[in-house]
């Protein structure tokens, strides 16, 4: 039989693969797997996990539903992507919630097996769309995935259940023969995990093995798909989620600044995984606490920086609320901290599972009286490693507090980081005051920082505290003229942080008709915008903010050189407001605030209509 | 590191005097305030602590008794109000090395900061929390406080207040406190001796010190503190002594049950050997809450002294344990170890 089928092998570039099913079919291990696998051989990638919010709604259910959606391809790109090429839906539930996303002629494998009257009912359909004709325009592949996985596993003494579980590895193997991926690291990983348990690391070695084997030998596929590596950049790689790749980030720090890292943390979502991951580096001198809430653990934070060590605090948009108070204590202390927040849709509790760029005038004004900071934001899942390390040498060269923004799409996010060789990491030379000699806590050196001198230093006892200080010597000072010149040295101290920080980058032509500027997570979504309307022979240039505060120098300059400034933004024009105010010009907004982030088409579209006629077309 | 006086390793080659510890920043509370008693004690008690001076830490919140640090000549930190218990739990974890003592008001620890002060009791951790208690928010300038009695009149309870005071010696023992102790500004003496002991203690260690606020709640504690009224209204607590009080050590105090009993010495009918007998290392906190009530029934005598002291592993030592062992099981963490994981790939 195998030998009468002919598959041919079709090159493509890019695929859009959306693996979804109940929360229970383990979608989220399976699309890991696969991208895991994927990174292997060389593809650029990729992805974004989407969970119900109730951790456990009931099985088969629309609220139930878990995907992974990955994209990969042979060139360089930076979103998992608007829609699915293909969908695995595991029940109908997965179907129903997944095919307004798809594209045209998306193909569909569907685990029949799952389609009985309950599931339909849960899944509220009236009739099967199996069986009407609800999927025309779709390329479905019938597979009867449960079926097959028990057959596969006649014979075992696996429960009923037991071998059930296991129908996401026939998927995942019936998708590495669509893709024409080997299964070996899989079996790797396989073999780790079931180390002890040598039947589950059968039946689910002959799972995968049996839906490769499938695709081989059905009728059901003459087609398979070839994605070639893409052209990265030499060197070594790994897959980053945004909140792994900010505790990885915060360790280098600690590591190249030889100060032990202490994180004062209290769980939330979607902020939690940066506190559990950093709790697993107990040998790298990593101290994490999990505090009572968030206002210890930032309090906490703030007493380690005090007494020498590399201090952060994660958290999401209620828990920055709480912290706001100690974080003007760490702006009038003069204290270095990194404030990870990963913002969430607010206000309140809002869309604690979704993202939002709403907190971004929060971290500029939230806070009494003057109290400013340095804000950065990271682009992409990878970039929140870099902007961790950046945040931790700003925060450590100035004796600051820096709000680090990620988001709930970064977050969870993933995509290949390159590792540089530690000499090539920024530097963080950390040097604390020794010398009694001539010592006040509140002396500046050029960059108006004050000298760091930590309990346990013989001779350099001192006092600090929130009172505002007089100007070098630190005691407590309620002279007018002291401190306004205590104001205006700490606002001066961060403004001079921009001759630190590399110029805003233009992609595209230096001047023109329209710049498009953003910050933080909608790099990926713009850009990829930018690329397709430029190939309809469009003209737009693009900029993206990572410093926010200070903003790089030659903004202004760059801003003037277009004659319209589109400024898309996860909330109601927060940085459009800001630009609007320091630069007296009047951007273009393009907003979204509906807990999800922006489709490259969105941005497309907008592009187009705002250069709609002009320029090139 | 299960050593019982953590600060052995810290002991100052010099001999430090109380002006050690003075600051050359002018004091500045109320004329009488009892806060100066306290100052007093501790730069008087300080070089006994048995550690360097720069190893010494205070941290405070907000209120008159938050100034302390700035009268110490040692690393301190004023900071937020509520906030000092977590602050000062981060300066520990940091560098456990440090004697770090928590200088605060019944309003900053147990109002604002009550949800720091219980999780910091029951994690153990290693501060000297000394908690001067006015019975009033003194800095604010006389409101009542979580331990003003009920029906106190102030400036924000014109009627009396209708709330309940909390009673911190309960409250510290039932979050797990290590170390719970009683004194007052007025008893210089046997506050050095809680200062000293708390210091000594591996462990969380709690002090509630009588202060009196001569401006907001003067006399607060006058039949405590005067002459004539202490012995009747003060009781102290000694390790393995039986509770004994009066101007001639002739009243006790018995179990009935569970129930405190005054009992007369001199009517023939009871003895000495009738009295409740205190037993400060009984980790059982049960006892403790018998001890703590006595404030709470008219009529008897308030404990002062050590209320109860255990060991129990304090959680920076649990923590640097972990560390220390993982560093040893999976070896000194460093940058290859981090980033090249298994699912690390190369692009040639
Ligand atoms: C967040 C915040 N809320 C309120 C205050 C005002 N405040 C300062 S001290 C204080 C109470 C002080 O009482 P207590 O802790 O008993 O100290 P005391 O002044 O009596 O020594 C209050 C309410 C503040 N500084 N910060
Ligand atoms: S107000 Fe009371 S507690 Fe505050 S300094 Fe004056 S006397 Fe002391």
């Amino acid at each position: 039989m195998v030998n009468e089928k002919k598959i041919q092998i079709k090159q493509v570039t890019d695929v859009t693969v959306k693996f979804a099913g109940d929360s229970g079919d383990g979608m989220q291990l399976t699309g890991s797997q696969f991208t895991d696998t994927t990174a292997s051989l060389g593809n650029d990638l990729s992805t974004l996990p989407d969970f119900p919010a109730e951790i456990r709604a009931p099985a088969g259910s629309l609220a139930g539903v878990s995907g992974f959606q990955l994209h990969f391809s042979s060139s360089d790109i930076s979103t998992p992507g608007d829609s699915p090429d293909v969908l695995i839906a595991m029940n109908p539930a997965a179907l129903k919630v997944n095919i307004k996303e798809l594209k045209p002629n998306a193909l569909i494998i569907v685990n029949t097996s799952a389609f009985d009257a309950k599931n339909l009912k849960l899944a509220k359909y009236d009739s099967n769309p199996l069986e009407d004709d609800s999927l025309q325009g779709y390329n479905v592949i019938p597979v009867e995935l449960t079926k097959l996985t028990m057959e596969a596993l006649k014979g075992t003494d696996l429960s009923i259940k037991e071998k059930e579980r296991c129908k996401n590895f026939f998927a995942l193997g019936l998708m590495y023969w669509l893709y024409n991926r080997p299964v070996a690291n899989t079996i790797t990983w396989l073999e780790t995990k079931f180390k002890n348990k040598p039947k589950f690391l059968e039946a689910n070695k002959n799972v995968l093995m049996a839906g490769y084997y499938y695709g081989e030998m059905t009728e059901l596929f003459t087609t398979k798909y070839e994605v070639l590596p893409a052209k990265l950049p030499k060197g070594k790689y790994r897959n980053v989620s945004g909140n792994e790749a900010v505790a990885i980030g915060l360790i280098t720090a600690s590591l190249r600044s030889g100060l032990p890292l202490f994180l004062g943390s209290y769980p939330i979502t979607p902020a939690s995984e940066i506190l559990q991951e950093l709790s697993k580096y107990r040998n790298f001198g990593v101290r994490t606490f999990q505090a009572e809430d968030e206002i210890s653990g930032v309090a906490s934070a703030i007493g380690a920086s005090f007494a020498g060590n590399l201090a952060a605090t994660n958290t999401s948009g209620p828990g920055l609320s709480l912290k706001t108070e100690a974080l003007g204590l760490a702006v009038i202390a003069e204290l270095p901290l990194v404030v990870v927040n990963v913002q969430r849709g607010g206000p309140s509790t809002g869309l604690p599972t979704k993202t939002e760029q709403a907190d971004l005038l929060q971290a500029f004004f939230g806070r009494h009286g003057e109290a400013p900071l340095c804000i950065l934001a990271a682009s992409s899942p990878a970039d929140c490693y870099w902007s961790a390390i950046e945040a931790s040498r700003i925060a450590l060269k100035y004796m600051t507090p820096v709000i680090l923004l990620t988001d709930g799409y970064l977050a969870f996010g993933s995509e290949p980081l390159r590792i540089k060789p530690f000499d090539e990491l920024p530097e963080i030379p950390v040097r604390f005051k020794v010398n009694p000699d001539d010592f006040h806590p509140y002396s500046r050196d050029e960059n108006l920082v004050r000298p760091w001198a930590i309990p346990g230093t013989p001779g350099l006892e001192h006092r600090i505290g929130g009172l505002e200080k007089k100007h070098i010597y630190g005691n407590i000072s309620y002279e007018p003229d002291n401190h306004e010149l205590m104001i205006n040295l700490r606002q001066q101290k961060i403004e001079k942080i921009a001759d630190d920080i590399p110029d805003l980058v233009v992609e595209g032509d230096q001047s023109g008709e329209l710049l498009i500027l953003g910050w933080g997570s909608t790099y990926g979504a713009i850009r990829e915008a930018v690329t397709r309307v430029k190939e309809n022979g469009y003209n737009v240039s693009q900029a993206h903010l990572k410093y926010l505060n200070p903003m790089p120098k030659n903004l202004g300059s760059v801003l003037k050189n277009f004659k319209k400034v589109l400024i898309p933004e996860l909330n109601l024009g927060q940085l459009a407001l800001l630009i609007r105010n320091k630069f007296l010009l009047d951007v273009l907004q393009f907003n979204k605030v509906q807990g999800q982030p922006f489709k490259v088409s969105e941005i497309e579209n907008k592009l187009v209509e705002i250069l709609g006629g002009k320029n090139g077309k | 590191m299960e050593n019982n006086n953590v600060n052995t390793i810290n002991v100052p080659e010099v001999k430090y005097t109380p002006k050690d510890f003075a600051s050359d920043v002018d004091v500045k509370w109320c004329p009488g305030c009892g806060d100066y008693s306290i100052l007093a004690q501790v730069q008087r008690t300080s070089p006994d602590f048995g550690v360097k001076k720069e190893n010494m830490v205070w941290i405070s919140g907000i209120g008159c008794s938050s100034r302390f640090p700035y009268y110490m000549n040692t690393y301190g930190f004023h900071t937020i109000h509520g906030r000092a218990a977590a602050i000062a739990t981060g300066v520990k974890l940091a560098n456990p090395e440090l004697q770090v003592w928590v200088a605060t008001g019944d309003g900053d620890m147990l109002s604002i900061g009550g949800n720091h002060f219980i999780h910091a009791c029951r994690k153990n951790i290693n501060l000297k929390i000394v908690m001067f208690n006015n019975k009033i928010y003194g800095l604010t300038k006389g409101q009542y406080s979580p331990t003003s009695e009920k029906g106190k009149v102030t400036k924000s309870s014109p009627y009396g207040t209708v709330d309940y005071p909390f009673n911190a010696i309960k409250l510290a023992t039932g979050s797990g406190a290590t170390f719970v102790a009683r004194t007052m500004d007025r008893d210089p003496k046997h506050l050095q001796e809680m200062l000293s002991r708390a210091a000594k203690h591996n462990g969380l260690a709690f002090i509630e010190i009588y202060q009196n606020c001569p401006i907001f709640n003067d006399g607060a504690y006058l039949p405590l503190t005067e002459k004539e009224t202490k012995p009747d209204n003060v009781v102290v607590l000694e390790h393995g002594k039986p509770l004994v009080f009066g101007a001639n050590k002739n009243k006790g105090i018995k179990l009935d049950g569970l129930n405190p009993v005054i009992i007369d010495l001199e009517d023939g009918k009871n003895s000495i050997n009738d009295c409740f007998v205190h037993d400060e290392l009984d980790d059982n906190p049960t006892r403790v809450f018998l001890l703590a009530r006595f404030t709470d029934i008219p009529g008897f005598p308030t404990p002062i002294g050590v209320f109860r002291q255990f060991h129990k592993t304090p959680y920076d030592i649990d923590l640097m344990n972990q560390i220390d062992f993982l560093t040893e099981k999976k070896g000194k963490g460093s940058y290859e170890k981090l980033m090249f994981t298994e699912n690390t790939w190369e692009v040639a």
